[in-house]
């Protein structure tokens, strides 16, 4: 591969994987406002206008960041003043840096060189994204201790507490989809999703684990720290860890939830919705189950497939937004005990069902 | 002992209504995102359709949009008050002192001067409300015994950038009109005919 490609493609790719996430966590504070109008019989943020017209109320969350950036940034005089500003940037870096082993799409084809739809195929993916997602707990449990507030300090300890207990349901059910698809890397993840069962249904991973989808998912709700489980931060009640935060440090504490909902989306959809996979779509393009299919061009096809990606992480951004806005929270110890006392034995018991499954199969 | 029963009836019949499905909980979440969806998708329908303009008003949303439209006031709501003058155009009100007697919360202060007119023994030199400390009671309109003060303006949005903002004088209340189409010879009218 010539070397202006090369540079070329990675460039683009970063910067779109960059923007992806950002753009849709942007969306996701509108939608936090205008969905949960909608489903609340209301009709929601429309007062900002630009030009006399509100524009579904996007005009607020210009005047959001407007504000944001123009408030006082503050620092406790008794706390740390590094790590008080070093822990916003702790957890958005962490949230963001996973999104580098996320396949967005399969391959391009670009002047006879073949473009792979990642900015790191690393062989241990998976891997990857559940450390980097470990160490975003310090962003948390840094505002705690930096602010020099007891209320921040508890406020960051339930967030580690919480982290830690939902992050080993984590680990365990992701061990379930790893031993069904036989692959560490996330390309190869979604490769191997891409077959048919009887020719017409699509082997997608919750077909396989549909009781590791259903943990995953509760867990990966758990670590975006957003109702039913927004017990580190409880803005409207409990005082969290971003007590002591504001201006744009605060506004990244809270744009970290957003972009932790659209990697939690990736992440379910990458390994138990087929990825950038299109039911029945193959690299030459339609193939119908009853027979034809429709010839399209193969870098058509790998738009469609990033396309599909992007949809369908949108759509569980979606549902997280609407699980948001229907259930109560958790109390603490019913918190603890869902962790603890349901998921993590569920989520052994279901590595053990699967591993006697691929045992026997194999 | 009758208390006692009751906690007990109520403490099962809480555990009888909640069955084992119930405790597990995954379904019951369902069953309310099905709730909320259902709304959000019923609402984004016509949402939409607002949107291009193919209907003027949401029909499942209750919300009345607040400057722009308002809601119709019961008439006999108490709104901002007004002072009520004669057919000459003086004020009917005499400083007798009744409503700032009666006042609970102390707004109403009225400084007395002698009437302009034999016939007329006191006037109010001045008349001020501090709409500050109005509790919207309307004993005033109740005690005063010439109808002078009425509660009738519709005017419910009061606001003042400081306190001494919020206090009306005697000019200003005067100057206010009835949000009714009724006059005030025509309520004077009814008043009299119900009083035969």
């Amino acid at each position: 591969m010539n070397a202006v490609l090369y540079w070329t493609s990675t460039i683009a790719k970063s910067a779109y994987i960059l923007v992806f996430p950002l753009t849709l966590a942007f969306f996701l504070a509108w939608a936090e406002r205008k969905q949960s109008a909608v489903m609340q019989d209301r009709i929601g943020a429309n007062r900002a206008k630009f030009l006399g017209r509100p524009f579904l109320g996007l005009v607020h969350m210009v005047c959001d960041a407007v504000k944001m950036f123009v408030k006082e940034d503050f620092v406790p005089d008794s706390g740390h003043r590094v790590l008080h500003t070093l822990a916003p940037f702790l957890a958005m870096f962490f949230a963001l840096i996973t999104f580098a082993v996320i396949p967005f799409g399969y391959q391009l084809t670009i002047a006879g060189e073949t473009i792979g739809l990642q900015v790191a195929d690393l062989n241990v993916g998976i891997l990857f994204i559940f450390a980097m997602a470990s160490l975003g707990v310090y962003g948390m449990v840094l505002a705690g201790w930096s602010s020099n507030n007891n209320y921040a300090l508890l406020g960051g300890i339930r967030a580690s507490a919480q982290m830690i207990s939902y992050e080993i349901c984590i680990g365990m059910t992701i061990i379930g989809a790893i031993l069904a698809l036989g692959t560490l890397s996330m390309q190869d993840l979604v490769i191997r999703q891409g077959y048919h069962y009887f020719g017409w249904l699509p082997r997608w991973g919750v077909l396989l684990q549909p009781l590791g989808f259903l943990l995953f998912f509760i867990a990966g709700i758990a670590e975006t720290k957003r109702v039913p489980f927004d017990m580190p931060e409880g803005e409207s009640e409990i005082i969290g860890f971003n007590l002591e935060y504001s201006s744009m440090k605060f506004a990244m504490f809270l744009f970290t939830d957003f972009i932790e909902t659209v990697l939690i989306a990736a992440v379910t959809v990458t390994l138990f919705f087929g990825g950038w996979q299109i039911p029945w779509l193959f690299e030459s393009g339609f193939v119908w189950p009853w027979g034809g299919g429709w010839e399209i061009h193969p870098n058509v096809v790998n738009i469609l497939r990033m396309a599909a990606f992007a949809a369908k992480v949108t759509f569980f951004c979606w549902l997280m937004m609407a699980i948001r806005w229907t259930l109560p929270r958790f109390r603490y110890d019913q918190l603890m005990d869902l962790g603890w006392k349901w998921l993590l034995p569920l989520s052994l018991a279901n590595i053990v069902v699967t591993a006697l499954v691929v045992l026997l199969v194999n | 002992m009758a208390v006692q029963n009751i906690i007990k009836v109520a403490a099962r019949r809480r555990e009888a209504t909640l069955g084992f499905w119930e405790r597990v909980y995954i379904f019951e979440v369902v069953r309310g995102l099905w709730i909320t969806t259902e709304h959000f998708v019923g609402n984004l329908y016509y949402h939409i359709l607002k949107l291009f303009g193919i209907i003027k008003v949401h029909p499942l949303t209750p919300t009345i949009q607040y400057p722009e439209e308002q809601r119709t006031l019961a008439p006999r709501l108490r709104t901002l008050h007004r002072l009520v003058r004669r057919e000459d155009g003086s004020p009917r009100c005499v400083a007798c002192m009744m409503c700032e007697t009666v006042c609970p919360a102390l707004c109403i202060k009225i400084v007395a001067a002698e009437g302009d007119k034999p016939q007329i023994e006191k006037r109010p030199k001045s008349f001020d409300i501090d709409m500050g400390r109005c509790i919207f009671c309307g004993y005033c309109v109740e005690a005063c015994p010439e109808d002078a003060i009425r509660m009738d303006t519709g005017i419910l949005d009061i606001a003042a950038y400081s306190r001494e903002g919020m206090v009306l004088d005697i000019d200003t209340l005067l100057s206010l009109q009835p949000a009714q189409r009724r006059t005030d010879k025509e309520v004077d009218e009814l008043q009299r005919r119900l009083l035969q």
